[in-house]
């Protein structure tokens, strides 16, 4: 009997009028917690009812804590007849359990009803008194802190990260089983609530006893997502990676840089079924796997599931792996490479690393694979919870064919890319699934990169204050663009030269990743949000017929995604693509891509090329003179681009190409002299030599032949392609977009900021439509997107949308569905338009120095100084005037569409390559179920029942509570993170007309969710969101029957923030008062 | 194809000023878009129809679903569905209640009932005010009569505490509310001059002077309801014209004080008594409910217009009226002096509020 959990319930407000005689309500309240119920008594006729009833106990085991939500109904009493349901409140104790925490929830909690929405509020107040010492409860996983953050939370420093983990959790999905039809829908819902609610409190606390073992003491980056599989089941999964943080003390995290978060990361896992490989680091991506493998279905005929040959983009490298010769290093990369080794998965769900924890980043790796749903045999087992709750694991002996096992393929796909771009590591690691009737789509992506060895050592460094720099090789503002694959051995064809920053290693010409930009990358401009979108029409199919036909059409969609965002890349002078994701959404039949990024220009990177029209016939005067038209045009958008974002590369690189192939080896060897560890030898080792040599003699003459990448005109299609590609609309004066975590060249954030969610829903009325008009239309349909968004936002100007995370889904035939969740923070002018002034860079130590310290100190106003600047060691002398021009690309192969898909294929690993496209997929994925907030309220007890029962009184206000899809608020700092939330809400209506059509209802409905997530934050004592995402938003609409049903799962981490101004004066008292006192925004 | 679904949800709540007026106004989403085309809003970023089409049915949602909190104020406060800064509420609400004044002049002094909301097409085509704009603001004069009626205390502390509306606003709600109650006619052709704001003055005038509540401040209804005993002692007055000596002392006194300081004191003499007897007859008949109603359209007919006739200027006026009461406390035999200021106060101000063209 480990806990015992106490709830006492206050009052309620604007109740609904249940008793239309007499316009009020007899409401009383029902609190059950497992199999216990209490009753609150009947205060009759009020709207306003003050039930301040005694403390209901419900003594437990802390496995329950952990799995069930409380849950509190409000009831009309009726004397005569069943007492009516007004609604429901589920609170999610879990934030309750950890030490630190706070030891109370308290606050007014919006009153849901799945069919009425929100019916009033309600005041409780919920305590728990754990009777052991939190050591001791093993069988349950309290005290493990739980943050979507995707970086090292601020005010924590990693000591050791432990690395990736993973669960999934099964059953039936309640809407699907027999006895639906007979209870109402409301019945249906709640059921459904509640068992995902249990499903992911259940996840959540294995997940946590994984790290337990792992001698860990907190997820980061924990991404939970639900697939409904329909008849086939429910599906609650997540990932997350296991870490031991160490709080900082409120002096040295004044110290840290949001992006720099403190942090020392030693990884060192004791996983004990690891496989011991040596690490191939020159391999050559061998992948291509095989298309149509039918895993595992033997046993099953039923079971059909194809793994689609995945990719592997990459794009850059890191030259380390020649450099850093010492034999320290060496050995250390040893260690690290062994103990990522042995850890079945080396990933990393995190997407912002502490400075000097990432060394290199080889490009974007990714998997996708096609499957046919079964259902999903759930041995039933003597259970006594109400809902049977199974682990998957459990049963996997018996059953290959799980989910499990798929995802297992699917990293073990990833992971062998990551190898082959000589990486032992995948950063910035998601996965996710899309399902159509039987079909479902699994894909995982990340970024193959390699890691500070320091940081594998256990307990090693705290990164903030230590001078380690020194030893480096490469400097921070460029060593990640360096290629982590050996150059003699490249996985595939690509355009290497020096580093433009410290010219003593090769970088690729462009560099895709899912990560964010770390911090102190040196970059010209501003950054700009790029999207690639595709409609693929397919036929109607069942069955096996239609999952080949769609792993069919994967391939292809992937390439052209990849072609469409290496070209718009290019049109905006750009060489990096960062937070880059790619979503595939299938329909009956229709596949919908959509591939998003934030594009940069990296100065250690060569300058992209411009692009280049070919015609196909050049007899043909017509064709030419439009084909010079077209190429005009497009050299007009470069040449505005580089305007609008500020991109001015540095011109004195744009010397000759050739005279940069000469002087740059010599450079590298005279000046820098750097032990360049013989390749031959290691491509010995593991390639075979006519590989490396062939692409060695490839990789010369590429490089200075063109420097333009080639667009063929061909056909049509390719004409429109061009055309599709001058239509996207720069954002208007004033505004930036990007879907990173901070806006590339810009510091000066303010403090306004807006969060919003935006839904939009095409019918296609054509049913005869081609692919380009679906294109178009698809385009069309993001592009109006951002241009309401622009609208609607003016009034922030100057102002930047963060973050925009798009999803699509195919809901029904001819229905396109495009969701956005975005946040909008307004950012100072003027000192923005000071820096691009300084920005072009110069080389030579000195200049890359100041040119470095740029961003950092003026990220650093909010903040603080970082420890690196002044430790790069980049440059090289001054006078080597280099140039370069890289990238050429003959895209105009491409062009030629090849009949079969493998040879799509084979051409796709050549080109991509160099473009470096990885496959991403940021959280998308349903999910799940209402969890809650975690606790901890800084202030005590008393004190905090006093301010808010102050509040339930009269008109005092509500609190404040802001959210953000960052991990950030600008002009504020984190002083507590209270736990995460994650909420499963389920609405539906009979009366849909009534409500205002889908629009009416939907808006209503996305805006009870903010609500109740506001509503669960105050009462945790939190002032904030952050890393807020809305991971599924399921609409199922039929107008005749005038009904519509929604689903919307949202989490996010509940923090308390101080503003810095309020810092300073208060120093040392984690207030109360900044919760309440926060007024703005 | 079709847009099936379009909504755009900030966890602040989004509006514009622009698109609140045009939706109190009554405008439809398709005219409310023609309007803000054609004001420009196709300049501004970029915009096509498509993205003000969107972006004004966005904020008519919002606004259609803020509009339940909106009847009950301070519950907008501490509701949890929207977050809106405390400013933005403040514009909501002020906006939400404000009226046209030239709507407002129609249902003066009528009975909040159903009946008048049925006329409200008529009066929306007379006034120009939109149907749907007329309602809502019916429906404000009405909710804020309903839950003001049975309060106790000052009545517009009473308006601006319940429904958290500015000074000026809560005043004009007690006029409305006071004329709705004592359903002062205001509709005749003769009263047609008088605006709004002036018939608010002359409310305001009568709740501080000659309710209940200008005595006592804990009484139901006492900002509503004249104060009976003072209507009663009203009729003491009577002896300012019935008793001749009295009235011709009173005159005399007046003529004195008058003369030589206006062009008009001809007039004033001659008309004097024809004068008298107007006011002192308004007030000795306010004991009749009916004679309440028709207190402003008396005090045109019987003051007013013939001032107007014989061209006194409002310094005239003044002057005339100062006098008039002041000389009435030198009648050694006329006792009722307190009654007579607080008749004589409220009679002034309203007159030269009233005394325009």
């Amino acid at each position: 009997m480990p806990g015992k959990l106490k709830a006492k319930i206050v009052a309620g407000r604007h109740l609904p009028v249940m008793d239309r005689a007499s316009d009020l309500t007899d409401a009383f309240v029902e609190v059950k917690f497992g199999n216990t119920t209490f009753k609150t008594d009947v205060f009759p006729k009020s709207l306003n009812p003050q039930w301040n009833s005694e403390w209901f106990k419900f003594e437990v085991d802390d496995e329950d804590l952990q799995d069930e939500p409380l849950q509190i109904t409000v009831l009309d009493h009726d004397t005569y007849s069943a007492n009516d349901a007004i609604g429901k409140v589920y609170i999610d104790i879990d934030p309750l359990l950890y030490s630190e925490a706070a030891s109370v929830i308290s606050g007014w909690f919006p009153i849901y009803d799945t069919i009425h929405g929100i019916r009033g509020e309600i005041n409780v107040l919920v305590k728990v008194e754990l009777f052991n010492d939190l050591n001791r409860f093993r069988q349950s996983s309290c005290g493990v802190k739980f943050f979507c953050t995707t970086s090292i939370p601020k005010g924590y420093r990693a000591a050791i990260v432990h690395g990736f983990v993973e669960e999934l959790v099964v059953n039936e999905d309640p809407e699907y089983q027999w006895i639906d039809r007979i209870r109402t829908p409301r019945a249906s819902n709640e059921a459904r609530q509640r068992l995902i609610f249990l499903m992911s409190g259940e996840l959540q606390r294995k997940i946590g006893l994984k790290v337990l073992e792992m001698g860990g003491n907190a997820v980061v980056g924990y991404l939970q997502c639900f697939d409904l599989e329909g008849e086939s089941g429910l599906v609650v999964r997540a990932i997350g990676t296991a870490c031991t943080l160490e709080k900082l003390s409120s002096g040295s995290s004044t110290h840290t840089h949001p992006n720099t978060a403190p942090a020392s990361n030693a990884c060192n896992s004791p996983s004990k079924d690891g496989k011991e490989s040596p690490l191939a680091h020159g391999c050559r991506s061998t992948h291509n796997s095989p298309v149509h493998s039918a895993c595992s279905s033997q046993r099953l005929s039923q079971n059909f599931s194809v793994s689609v040959p995945t990719l592997i983009f990459t794009g850059m490298g890191s030259g380390s792996m020649g450099k850093d010769a010492g034999p320290l290093k060496t050995l250390l990369r040893q260690q690290t490479q062994t103990a990522l080794e042995q850890r079945e998965f080396p990933f990393f769900t995190l997407t912002s690393f502490p400075s000097g924890f990432l060394l290199h980043v080889g490009g974007v790796v990714s998997a996708r694979s096609v499957k046919l749903l079964d259902r999903i045999h759930n041995p039933a087992l003597g259970n006594t919870r109400s809902y049977k709750l199974l682990d998957w694991n459990s049963v996997t002996a018996d059953e290959p064919e799980t989910r499990d096992a798929w995802w297992e393929e699917i990293r073990q796909e990833i992971k062998s890319h990551a190898k082959a771009l000589g990486c032992h590591a995948v950063v910035g690691y998601s996965e996710n699934t899309n399902i159509c009737e039987e079909v479902c789509i699994l894909s995982a992506s990340g970024t193959a990169a390699i890691l500070n060895p320091r940081y594998m050592r256990e307990g090693c460094l705290d990164i903030a204050g230590s001078d380690h720099r020194f030893e480096d090789p490469s400097p921070s503002s460029c060593g990640f663009c360096h290629i982590p694959y050996d150059e003699l051995n490249m996985p595939f064809p690509a355009q290497l030269t020096y580093c433009f920053h410290c010219r003593r290693q090769k970088v690729p010409d462009v560099l895709f990743t899912t990560i964010d930009l770390p911090s102190d990358a040196a970059i010209a401009g501003k950054g700009c949000f790029i999207q690639a979108r595709l409609c693929r029409l397919k036929k109607k199919a069942q069955g096996e017929v239609n999952a080949t036909a769609i792993s069919n059409l994967l391939p292809f969609m992937e390439y052209e995604l990849h072609t469409q965002l290496m070209n718009k890349l290019k049109l905006r002078s750009m060489n990096a693509l960062f937070g880059l994701s790619i979503q595939i959404s299938v329909g009956e039949n229709m596949l919908l891509g959509l591939a998003s990024a934030t594009g940069v220009y990296l100065t250690a990177l060569p300058a992209p090329g411009g692009i280049q029209i070919a015609g196909k016939t050049p007899g043909d005067l017509n064709n030419e003179q439009h084909i010079m038209n077209i190429q005009k045009r497009i050299n007009d958008t470069i040449a505005k681009n580089k305007e609008l974002y500020e991109v001015n590369p540095p011109k004195l690189f744009a010397l000759d190409p050739e005279v940069f192939c000469g002087t740059n080896v010599e450079l590298t060897e005279e000046v820098v002299g750097s032990p360049i560890p013989e390749p031959r030898h290691r491509s010995r080792l593991f390639r075979s030599h006519s590989e490396s040599s062939d692409e060695l003699s490839e990789l010369d003459l590429s490089h200075g032949k063109k420097d333009a990448f080639v667009l063929e005109v061909d056909d049509t299609d390719a004409v429109e392609d061009i055309h599709s590609l001058l239509t996207d609309a720069p954002p208007p004066k004033g505004f930036h977009s990007c879907n990173t975590e901070t806006m590339p060249g810009i510091y000066n954030w303010t403090s306004a900021l807006q969060m919003f969610t935006s839904v939009r829903v095409l019918r296609l009325s054509n049913a005869n439509l081609t692919n380009q008009a679906l294109n178009k239309i698809f385009t069309d349909l993001c592009e109006n997107l951002l241009k309401s968004f622009y609208f609607k936002l003016r009034s922030m100007v100057p102002c930047c949308l963060s973050h925009l995370n798009f999803s699509v889904a195919v809901p029904e035939e001819e229905l396109i569905q495009v969701a956005v969740t975005a946040v909008a923070m307004t950012f100072d002018k003027d000192q923005t338009q000071e820096k691009p002034a300084e920005k072009p860079i110069m080389k030579g130590c000195s200049e890359g120095e100041e040119q470095l310290q740029f961003p950092l100190e003026l990220c650093a106003d909010s903040s603080s100084v970082n420890s690196q600047s002044s430790s790069r060691i980049s440059g090289v002398p001054e006078s080597s005037s280099l140039s370069t021009r890289a990238a050429s690309v003959d895209y105009g192969s491409f062009a030629d569409r090849c009949s079969t898909w493998l040879e799509l294929l084979r051409l796709k690993a050549h080109t991509i390559r160099r473009g470096s496209v990885k496959t991403s997929r940021r959280t998308q994925s349903l999910a799940h179920s209402v969890s809650s907030l975690e606790h901890s309220s800084p202030i005590t007890e008393g004190r905090s029942r006093l301010l808010r029962s102050s509040r339930s009184f009269g008109g005092s206000s509500v609190s404040v509570v802001k959210m953000t899809p960052l991990s950030f608020l600008p002009g504020t700092r984190i002083v507590k993170y209270l736990g995460i939330i994650n909420m499963f809400f389920i609405r539906e209506t009979t009366s849909l007309r009534e409500e205002g059509g889908v629009s009416g209802f939907l808006h209503s409905f996305v805006a009870e969710v903010f609500a109740m997530v506001r509503a669960h934050v105050a009462a945790l004592g939190g002032n904030a969101v952050v890393s807020y995402s809305m991971k599924d938003c399921v609409l199922m609409e039929n107008p005749n029957k005038n009904q519509c049903q929604c689903l919307i799962n949202v989490s996010g981490d509940a923090v308390i923030y101080i503003r810095e101004t309020d810092l300073e004066a208060i120093a040392s008292t984690v207030g109360l008062s900044s919760t309440n006192s926060d007024g703005a925004t | 194809m079709a847009v099936e679904l379009d909504v755009f949800v900030g966890n602040t709540i989004i509006m514009s000023e622009e698109v609140y007026q045009l939706w109190l106004d009554g405008y439809t989403v398709n005219d409310a878009v023609k309007v803000r085309m054609d004001g420009g809003a196709l300049d501004e970023f970029e915009a096509n129809a498509d993205v003000v089409q969107s972006d004004t049915m966005d904020q008519y949602r919002t606004f259609q679903m803020c509009e339940r909190l909106l009847h009950s104020p301070t519950k907008l406060a501490n509701q949890l569905l929207f977050q809106i800064p405390p400013h933005r509420q403040a514009t909501l609400i002020e906006r939400y209640y404000a009226f046209d004044d030239g709507f407002v002049r129609e249902v003066l002094g009528k009975k909040l009932s159903k009946g008048t909301k049925k006329d409200l097409d008529d009066i929306s085509a007379k006034t120009g005010v939109m149907l749907k704009s007329c309602r809502r603001q019916f429906d404000n004069f009405k909710r804020v009569f309903k839950v003001v009626e049975e309060l106790k205390g000052p009545l517009v502390e009473n308006i601006r505490q319940h429904f958290l509306l500015s000074d000026k606003l809560a005043r004009d709600y007690a006029a409305i509310v006071f004329f709705a109650n004592n359903r002062f006619e205001t509709g005749k052709r003769k009263l047609q001059y008088l605006t709004f704001q002036d018939l608010a003055f002359c409310a305001g005038q009568l709740i501080n002077n000659w309710t209940v509540g200008a005595v006592d401040n804990m009484v139901e209804d006492m900002d509503v309801d004249l104060d009976k005993e003072f209507l009663q002692e009203l009729k003491e007055l009577k002896v300012l014209i019935t008793d001749k000596d009295l009235l011709d002392q009173h005159k005399s006194l007046v003529c004195t004080a008058l003369r030589g300081k206006t062009k008009a004191f001809n007039e004033m003499e001659a008309n004097f008594k024809n004068l008298s007897r107007g006011l002192v007859n308004i007030a000795t008949k306010l004991t009749n409910t009916k004679d309440v109603r028709d207190f402003f359209i008396d005090l045109v007919e019987k003051f007013i217009e013939p001032c107007r006739s014989d061209r006194w200027t409002a310094a005239d006026m003044k002057l005339y009226l100062t006098h008039y009461t002041n000389s009435a406390h030198i009648l050694d035999t006329f006792k009722h002096q307190v009654v007579w200021d607080r008749y004589m106060g409220v009679i002034k101000s309203c007159i030269f509020k009233m005394y325009h063209d």
